[in-house]
């Protein structure tokens, strides 16, 4: 016998049955598109669009379009690059993680989480292929054999590691992102015709539900959980290795592996919040992305964010505690040099603003939690910027010091990687089931408010 | 439900001061043992270390009484910090395994008062920095460190000490004392109330977690700095304290008692336990990778002192092997976490594990060339252990009759005692 404590508020709302979840997702997939999204769509096309121009460009005429100099020669592309796969953190954490912890309020928001996941590290990708320069030698970060004499990757390199770390990610949560579809598009594809019955037919691999494939989809989600949770953690360390083996002032800090990964599911969720805030409205679909999960994603982001803050305050501390003049000055000119500004926007963003949400009324406030999903963003773009650009402008040598400003090109590539993101998003939340209705429904029972009535 | 509740009986006491007898005749051995048996060269030794003179078994002592209070001191607020975090992720499944967790505070007034008299006491012994010659100019004068007096000096030393002990106590008290009236009165409010107490204590042992770590551990070896050190200390203590909490479940289990403590539970402590161990070893690696790899000097000594020194490198790798590669490979099979007696062998590795975690990262600065695995554990560090165990688990299993080993009106506890996780 299962039981469910009293003192948990449900979390489907609005008297919800089995059929009505189904009902109310698969709507949003059989309907025509609204005049919202149509419009949504077409400016993340262009949005697309104009960043493909500037993409081009940036591969027809190289790298020189960047405001790179020889003092700072990794700038936007790689804070991009970080900040894009730190986003997509959050969808294996919802997904595999907090399954690991059997937390029901996952089923609502991981279908999402997930293809939000998916999306931000294929953005990410787009970083390495654009500053790579030569798009089309990118199969040399691989160790193939190859006749070019002694060519071979670097495996000492962290950023050999990310190839694999990355790749790995990417394959294994697109597997768990498409095994958790598949009982969602038998379900569309019970109640579709024509050639709709079709493609959601072989979408669903002929899943029919019985009792042998619950019981696989239940293994396999296992397993792919305990495969995915290692990997998440993995592949922001070894994105923070690749700054934090290099030494470099401001770089190489120990503490960087498990305070990457806290920054990386900060900034995740509050994507996840971005998004999921704007489809429950635009879908209809307070009663499954309740106000409960909006308050524990919240929590989420105060725990993670005061992680990222005590962090920051470590780092500072021990820049002064080791005596190390060099790191000392890295971090004084974190602070109060010529970067000041981006700095104290991370600060304010990262840890000062979301400390709002200890007070359990600004959790359960849905435009403050909109506004600071956004803030909280803007504050991890700029955490690696600061990390990035302000350890490298002023090296050893005061006479190359120098400044970082982007050129058109640098912004052109940044929104490239929105319009992708959008694109496939909207894409994504027209054509598939946004919310896992399979795993909701399997809540119903002991978490619905419906049932909560009845006692 | 009725009420279940641990009798602190004589026979159990009885075992406990045995048990510290034991550990008393074992120390007195060892001393005999190091003073007449005279380890080779441990005078000459003794002049580079710290000892102001003393013989090294002296110091020797004076390390392990600090390492054992460390030890269990972390032990014990990780008890308080798991009923904290089970209260603000709002987890069912752990109430019935609440009380033995909350219990552990009852040590933190005992590690606080011996904390602060070691201090008092030793500091010269234990903390190079306390020496004021460093900071006099002269050949003993040290750069580094009259950089760090604003942080590392006596009296503000000495009073983050007792702030991280007060405050400990008084919102574990907090805590406690909702917990315990709970029981007598079924009010939402306790449930409430221990809610925010709960927030409280993560907001503090957020940052003192990280900053006792600093001054207890860290500062031993004054000129090494590291960022991850807080967290890897941390680790340590709450895969130490996971261990504790399910050594002390199962064998209550074992003498009739928490019987509704089922198998689900115990799996869900050897997932804690098998999830942590990697954890430690995540923190573990990426500490020593990243300072191997930049080989800065100021860093990687930490490392050399270890590795590369025959007498400690036996230790390090058992470091590895007991903490990592065992609870690993023990507790990987599912069916392996709901068996107790699986659950109590790996508990103790755990814990004797980490007690040479804690060993690892003292002994060197202290003990130099003197501190390796030798006969002399077996005395003078096993009877100075058995004596900090005797005291802890009397403290605790005090405290831990006090009240209903079951919270029986806490508003989850229904979905703990029907708590099964293949449903």
């Amino acid at each position: 016998m299962q039981v469910t404590s009293p003192v948990r508020p449900p979390l489907v709302t609005g008297g919800k049955t089995i059929s009505d979840v189904t009902a109310d997702i698969c709507k949003q997939v059989e309907g025509k598109p609204s005049k919202m999204w149509i419009i949504s769509f077409t400016l993340s096309v262009i949005c697309l669009g104009y960043g493909s121009y500037c993409l081009w460009m940036t591969w027809w005429e190289g790298l020189g379009l960047w405001g790179l100099n020889k003092t700072i020669g990794w700038a936007w592309d790689i804070t991009n690059f970080v900040w894009w796969v730190g986003i997509g953190h959050a969808g294996t954490l919802i997904s595999a993680v907090l399954l690991l912890f059997r937390q029901k309020w996952r089923t609502s928001i991981n279908r999402a989480a997930e293809a939000m996941t998916i999306f931000a590290v294929l953005c990410a990708a787009s970083f390495i292929l654009a500053h790579m320069g030569r798009p089309w030698m990118a199969y040399w970060a691989l160790p193939l054999p190859n006749s070019f004499g002694s060519l071979w990757v670097n495996f000492n390199s962290p950023l050999v590691w990310d190839v694999f770390a990355i790749s790995t990610y990417l394959t294994v949560s697109l597997v768990f992102w498409y095994v958790g579809l598949i009982p969602d598009f038998a379900t569309i594809r019970e109640r579709a015709t024509g050639i709709r019955r079709v493609i959601y037919g072989a979408l669903s691999f002929g899943w029919v539900g019985s009792a042998k494939h619950w019981s696989r989809y239940e293994a396999i989600s296992l397993v792919l959980a305990g495969l995915s949770t290692p990997l998440v953690l993995s592949v922001h360390t070894i994105v923070s290795m690749d700054f934090a083996t290099s030494v470099i002032p401001g770089w190489h800090t120990t503490i960087f592996p498990p305070y990457f990964v806290a920054g990386a599911i900060f900034s995740g969720f509050a994507m996840v919040l971005t998004l999921m805030l704007i489809t429950r409205v635009v879908f209809k679909l307070q009663d499954y992305v309740t106000i409960e999960h909006i308050e524990s994603m919240n929590k989420i982001i105060v725990l993670t964010g005061s992680i990222v803050g005590i962090a920051y305050i470590t780092e500072f501390f021990i820049a002064w505690y080791s005596g190390a003049p060099y790191e000392s000055y890295a971090f004084v000119n974190r602070m109060s040099g010529p970067y000041w500004w981006a700095y104290w926007s991370m600060m304010t963003c990262n840890v000062i603003s979301p400390q709002l949400f200890w007070i359990r009324a600004v959790r359960r406030n849905i435009k403050i939690t909109f506004v600071l999903s956004i803030v909280v963003n803007i504050g991890m773009w700029f955490e690696r910027f600061v990390i990035i650009a302000t350890s490298l402008h002023r090296d050893y040598l005061p006479s190359s010091w120098a400044m970082f400003y982007p050129t058109k090109y640098d912004v052109g590539d940044y929104l490239f990687s929105f319009g992708l993101f959008f694109t496939l998003f909207l894409l994504f939340a027209k054509y598939f089931p946004v919310i896992n209705m399979a795993e909701v429904k399997s809540i119903i029972k002991s978490s619905s408010g419906k049932q909560e009535h009845k006692h | 439900m009725t009420e279940e509740k641990f009798i602190f009986s004589a026979a159990i006491k009885k075992k406990i001061f045995y048990t510290m007898g034991a550990g008393i005749l074992l120390l007195v051995i060892g001393i005999f043992m190091a003073m007449n048996g005279g380890h080779h060269a441990g005078h000459e030794v003794a002049e580079h270390a710290d000892t102001h003179g003393g013989p090294i078994w002296q110091l020797r002592i004076i390390k392990d009484l600090w390492l054992n209070n460390v030890f269990f001191s972390g032990i014990a607020i990780v008890g308080v910090f798991f009923v904290a975090f089970n209260y603000i992720a709002q987890a069912g499944w752990g109430v019935v395994v609440k009380r033995v967790a909350e219990s552990f505070g009852y040590f933190i007034p005992v590690g606080g008062v011996v904390m602060i008299l070691l201090f008092v006491v030793f500091n010269h012994d234990l903390f190079h920095w306390t020496h004021h010659n460093l900071y006099e100019s002269g050949a003993e004068f040290d750069e580094i460190l009259n950089g760090k007096k604003g942080f590392l000096n006596f009296p503000f030393f000495l009073i983050r000490m007792v702030i991280y002990f007060v405050l400990w106590y008084f919102i574990w008290k907090s805590i406690r004392t909702n917990s315990v009236a709970e029981d007598l009165n079924a009010d939402l409010k306790y449930h409430n109330k221990s809610i925010f107490w709960s927030a409280i204590f993560l907001l503090v042992f957020g940052v003192t977690s990280s900053t006792s770590a600093w001054d207890w551990v860290m500062s031993i070896d004054p000129h090494f700095f590291s960022t991850m050190f807080g967290w890897y200390v941390l680790a340590s203590w709450f895969v130490s304290g996971l261990a504790m909490i399910t050594l002390v479940v199962v064998t209550l289990k074992e003498n009739g008692y928490l019987s509704v403590v089922n198998s689900s539970h115990l799996h869900d402590l050897g997932k804690f336990m098998f999830a942590f161990s990697i954890f430690w070893s995540y923190i573990w690696f990426a500490q020593f990778l990243l300072i191997y790899y930049a080989n800065i000097p100021e860093e990687s000594i930490y490392f050399v002192e270890r590795l590369k020194n025959d007498v400690y490198s036996p230790i390090f790798f058992m470091n590895l092997f007991i903490n990592f590669a065992f609870p690993f490979l023990t507790l990987m099979a599912a069916e392996a976490k709901r068996q107790a007696i699986i659950l109590k062998i790996v508990a103790i590795a755990i814990l004797i594990g980490h007690w040479f975690d804690f060993y690892i990262m003292m002994t060197p600065p202290l003990l130099k060339q003197e501190g390796g695995l030798d006969v002399k554990i077996l005395f003078i560090e096993a009877g100075i252990t058995m004596i900090f165990g005797g005291i802890f688990f009397y403290m605790i299993l005090n405290g831990l009759s006090k009240a209903s080993l079951v919270p029986k009106n806490h508003p989850m506890l229904q979905e703990s005692v029907h708590h099964s996780i293949y449903l």
